[in-house]
């Protein structure tokens, strides 16, 4: 076996195969948490956590669940994990926690999560599996991270919460974009996303 | 008057697609044509509507810390609250497949429209989303807990009836290669995002 062939589950998620810019999976997460970047940043980590030990889990189980109520065991696994990030996140980063509200339980039904389970670790080995849930959780993480770059930046003028655009320029005229804060900018941000990436790689063209 | 003051805000101002993104991945994938858009709308607000005073019930008599008590004293200091997502979504799925069910029963045509969507509207995050909600702001009763999901659920029938809408008149026009399909979708419900943020200003 070829190293190459190894960590195709773990590269391609990345640009080729980004699971929320191509596979259009678990929008809603990556858009509602990144006006800033710090929470953008945690989300990621806690799906790519999920995302990976329920893939391994579920691939462990996948010779044992009966088809017709897989996606009730699949959700029984990722809610019992999602608790767990939930607690962890709740001792260790109170303010985050607040911040992310709703959006950690979400991850539940984050549809990334149902996804690669449904279509890698029910047919796969848990290795594979493991690289694969990695390998999503770093895509998706990736395009949130860009989006609250952006917004955060254009948005307040800050990055992780220090302040990056010098106050001189402010004294001169510029003014943060109100308007980057909103729910609807992060859509267009994403939308920009899609247009870049899709200009270089034409073969994703419709 | 509290009630209807919810209603319209939660059908509005807090819309389930354009204020919280919630619903979304569904929301994208099935707004091709106005017909099947508008029957998920409709399975999606039947669910919200049922779920909401249930798992209000729920926390309020099972979830929240105290809400034993009517069992009995020794049981009054426990706290099972970070037993709720679990709880919520073995509901959720309970319930959408016990609808499954009947709708088969009793409206075979509607069930052959709406197809593998209606299993699901189990992970459709608008429903948890409304759930969880609904558990942070404390409502005071199952009614109100139902009247939120209602308006909810026609938030965000109206959402997708919109942009499956808009698709269909899209077909026929230009748009710029890289950004056809998907990426285009992205701009327009950005662009409804920001012409349903104007109800802002309403002060209910």
């Amino acid at each position: 076996m070829n190293l190459k062939k190894t960590f195709i589950p773990l590269v391609n998620p990345i640009s080729k195969d980004n699971p929320v810019i191509v596979q259009v999976l678990g929008i809603c997460s990556a858009l509602a948490v990144t006006s800033k970047l710090e929470p953008a940043l945690v989300m990621a980590v806690s799906v790519t956590a999920v995302l990976s030990l329920a893939n391994v889990i579920i691939s462990l189980l996948r010779n044992t669940i009966p088809q017709s109520i897989r996606i009730i065991v699949q959700l029984v696994v990722v809610a019992a994990l999602v608790v767990v990030v939930d607690q962890v996140l709740k001792a260790w980063n109170y303010e985050v926690s607040k911040a992310l509200s709703v959006f950690i339980g979400l991850i539940i039904t984050n549809c990334i999560i149902m996804g690669r389970l449904e279509a890698f670790a029910l047919s796969n080995r848990p290795w594979p599996a493991f690289l694969d849930g990695i390998g999503n959780g770093i895509g998706y993480g990736l395009i949130l991270v860009i989006v609250g770059f952006f917004r955060e930046l254009f948005g307040s003028g800050t990055l992780m919460g220090y302040q990056i655009f010098p106050q001189s320029w402010y004294d001169a005229g510029y003014m943060n974009n109100g308007l980057m804060i909103l729910p609807p900018m992060a859509l267009i941000v994403v939308a920009c996303i899609i247009w870049v990436h899709r200009s270089y790689n034409k073969d994703l063209q419709e | 008057m509290e009630n209807l003051n919810l209603f319209i805000r939660s059908i509005f101002i807090d819309n389930m697609i354009f204020a919280y993104f919630l619903g979304m991945c569904s929301f994208l994938a099935v707004s091709k044509n106005v017909k099947t858009a508008f029957g998920l709308g409709v399975a999606v607000c039947f669910v919200l509507m049922i779920s909401l005073p249930i798992t209000w019930c729920i926390n309020q008599y099972i979830l929240m810390p105290g809400a034993l008590s009517w069992l009995g004293e020794e049981y009054a200091s426990t706290d099972l609250s970070f037993l709720g997502l679990i709880m919520f979504i073995a509901v959720i799925a309970a319930l959408v497949q016990i609808l499954e069910m009947v709708i088969e029963k009793y409206a075979p045509a509607l069930y052959n429209s709406l197809g593998i969507f209606l299993p699901l509207i189990a992970v459709n995050c608008a429903i948890l989303g409304a759930v969880l909600f609904m558990q942070q702001r404390e409502f005071a009763d199952a009614w109100t807990a139902t009247v939120y999901g209602a308006g909810s659920g026609i938030g965000w029938l109206l959402a997708i009836t919109g942009l499956a809408a808009i698709r269909e008149r899209l077909s026929y026009s230009q748009v710029p290669k890289p950004l056809r399909g998907i990426g285009i979708t992205f701009i327009i419900t950005g662009l409804m995002g920001i012409a349903f943020m104007s109800f802002l200003g309403i002060k209910l």
